[in-house]
């Protein structure tokens, strides 16, 4: 599980350009909307596609972006009891 | 009678302010200029780094126009050749093989050029009159005839105009500052003169 979260902050920080940003910088539970990144309604659809991509995971409903996308420990949780690839 | 009180020429590795040189480019490419320059401004802005690169051109000339202005009743009136052509082509290129297809929303925001002029707005809190134009070349007559319109009816205060061209790493900004006081009339030979 800890290998994961670095990846999906080191791909979370590439497909946001953050850039002043590094892995180090967030922690697991860290919120990722809000106060925490400071992402944004495109930077969620953009995560949206990232499950798709890399883990084969398609959100059916966007919604659910709300619950899984709350930090990168939930994210984590998510994609390793739902990935395909 | 109005007047410019500021342009900005960025182009070949060179920011020119009143056509006097402020930065020079030491970089290869087009992503490690911007960058270098947002830097140089000593600003944080995160959004920057998120803006495709006809944004971040339009973005950097502007704050290089507007750092210090308190003036928040400025029209802006943006133009080029080629719309958002070059992202255009990476959100076409992201959706051109069917098994690989994952078009990117932050890339498919930015497949409009008048987001250049939301993107200035937002960051300078400006909810002015604006404009973005598609022309062969920078439509002198016109837009010195809209820019003296905004100003003489009281639409605007100022009137920022500018002209972007980003394609395929290839760039060009001209922007200028139109105002009551200034360094150079507000003619059609000035505006020439900036944006040749």
């Amino acid at each position: 599980m800890d290998a994961l979260k670095q990846e999906l902050k080191e791909r979370i920080i590439n497909a946001l350009n953050l850039e002043d940003i590094s892995i180090e910088d967030i922690q697991d539970n860290d919120p990722l909307f809000g106060d925490g990144l400071g992402l944004d309604s495109i930077d969620a659809l953009e995560l949206i596609v990232l499950l798709d991509k890399e883990y084969g995971i398609k959100l059916a409903d966007p919604k659910q972006g709300k619950e899984i996308f709350q930090s990168v420990e939930t994210m984590a949780q998510f994609v390793a009891a739902n990935r395909t690839k | 009678m109005y007047a410019i009180s500021k342009f900005i020429n960025i182009s070949q590795d060179v920011v020119c302010e009143n056509d006097k040189q402020i930065f020079h480019n030491q970089e290869d490419t087009f992503a490690a200029f911007m960058k270098n320059l947002y830097k140089s401004l000593n600003i944080s802005y995160p959004k920057f780094y998120k803006m495709d690169d006809l944004c971040k051109l339009a973005f950097i000339a502007s704050e290089l126009l507007l750092q210090n202005e308190t003036e928040k009743d400025i029209a802006l009136l943006f133009s080029n050749n080629e719309a958002s052509l070059d992202t255009d082509l990476k959100h076409q290129q992201s959706i051109q093989n069917p098994k690989d297809y994952y078009p990117s929303p932050a890339v498919f925001v930015y497949t409009l050029p008048n987001i250049t002029i939301g993107e200035v707005s937002i960051r300078h809190e400006l909810k002015s009159e604006s404009a973005f134009f598609v022309a062969e070349k920078y439509q002198t007559d016109y837009l010195y005839k809209y820019a003296e319109y905004l100003l003489k009816t009281n639409k605007a205060q100022k009137v920022l105009c500018g002209w972007i061209h980003f394609l395929n790493g290839d760039y060009k900004a001209d922007f200028y500052l139109v105002e009551k006081m200034g360094i150079l009339e507000h003619s059609k030979e000035q505006i020439n003169d900036i944006t040749k």
